[in-house]
């Protein structure tokens, strides 16, 4: 008896020392944040159907920005480049190292002419929590929250959880989208990558 | 008994199979140990009777941005002095940075002390997944073995001070 449940202690051991091995597949994250983010795990790398494609108008919205007041897409139409870069949720691993990366490279979106929209579903309060971590940015923050993730559903990339993609469109001066990367939500997209879809705009 | 056996033995199978495909996560460099042996990705210089400072690092790291123009002020100070030149060396490793996001790292700051990139995680897992920027001190003995003097993270502060705190903990010559 005493051996079988050693047994049943020893079975809930290697159990728990195989979720912390999977739980631990995540990324580097900034001191910035402290102790303050919450490490959902290895999730499934895809979980929605993209709604749009490269070539096609982007579907206009209007989202209210962390910095008060409200953004359309439509506002840069004629003026700017655009690049949305929707990420899932604040104060979770991936999403809290990728814009801060792309706060240092404003000159590279300079270059193209573009403007970097950073979207989410969180709340502005959240929002504004989290991106204070960061420093001060760029790019308007914009928030999906409410109705939740419309912006997302209406681009195909609202997952079955209420979380968005980790995805990047970008879109021209006359509204079309020229670029989608809709990324395996755990990892960091190319900026690489970014910066060549940039270099492609006219 | 039997069947609590195999359901052992089948749980250790799996943790082996898990662990060798996701590659286990270390445990953060400790202070009097050795570092884990970093190759591919990374050579350990070894300076006799030297100083080697590790920076982990990542370019999307806030703290690592703000620390980048200490940790360029560290590097001068370090070259400035004939007696550290020579025996003292400085790297950064960008965890789960790209070659060419610690390339627009290295340009963005004029960073010009040696970086790496672990573009995988690779290292980044074998050092214990530590948050960034993390600061590691490995003294060189002269029979080309290694013991750990510093194991730290978020960012140093005072230059001088971490400097002289570098050669107080190291005894380096």
């Amino acid at each position: 008896m005493k051996k079988r449940s050693i047994s049943k202690y020893l079975i809930s051991f290697c159990s728990f020392i195989m979720t912390l091995a999977i739980v631990s597949a995540a990324g580097a994250v900034s001191d910035a944040y402290k102790e303050n983010i919450y490490n959902p795990g290895v999730l499934k790398p895809i979980d929605s159907k993209v709604k749009v494609k490269v070539g096609q108008k982007a579907p206009d919205f209007t989202l209210p920005a962390v910095a008060g007041g409200k953004i359309a897409l439509s506002q840069y139409r004629g003026k700017k480049n655009v690049v949305l870069s929707f990420v899932p949720a604040a104060w979770t691993p991936v999403c809290s190292d990728q814009w801060p990366g792309y706060n240092i490279v404003r000159d590279m979106f300079d270059a193209h002419d573009a403007i970097l929209l950073g979207i989410t579903v969180d709340s502005i309060p959240t929002l504004f929590s989290w991106t204070n971590q960061m420093g001060k940015l760029w790019f308007p923050v914009l928030s999906d929250f409410w109705p939740h993730g419309k912006v997302a559903k209406q681009y195909g990339i609202l997952r079955s959880d209420g979380v968005s993609e980790r995805a990047i469109f970008v879109i021209d001066k006359k509204g079309i989208i020229r670029y989608i990367d809709v990324n395996d939500i755990n990892q960091r997209p190319s900026l690489e990558a970014l910066i060549a879809a940039l270099g492609k705009l006219k | 008994m039997v069947k609590v056996k195999y359901g052992i033995s089948i749980m250790l199978m799996l943790m082996i199979l898990l662990g060798g495909s996701i590659g286990w996560t270390a445990s953060l460099p400790v202070v009097g140990g050795v570092l884990p042996d970093l190759s591919p990705g990374f050579s350990l210089p070894k300076p006799k009777d030297g100083v080697v400072i590790i920076e982990i690092f990542s370019m999307y790291c806030p703290y690592c941005q703000r620390e980048a123009p200490n940790v360029n002020k560290l590097y001068e100070k370090i070259q400035a002095n004939p007696n550290l030149k020579s025996k003292m060396r400085l790297v950064g490793i960008g965890v789960g940075n790209s070659n060419y996001e610690v390339d627009v790292f290295k340009k963005k700051y004029s960073v010009t002390f040696p970086l790496y990139s672990d573009g995988d995680f690779k290292i980044h897992k074998k050092l214990g997944e530590p948050r960034t920027p993390y600061f590691i001190g490995v003294k060189i003995n002269s029979d080309g073995s290694h013991r750990i003097f510093y194991s730290k993270l978020g960012e140093f502060g005072d230059v001088d001070a971490f400097l002289a705190e570098m050669i107080r903990l190291s005894v380096i010559k």
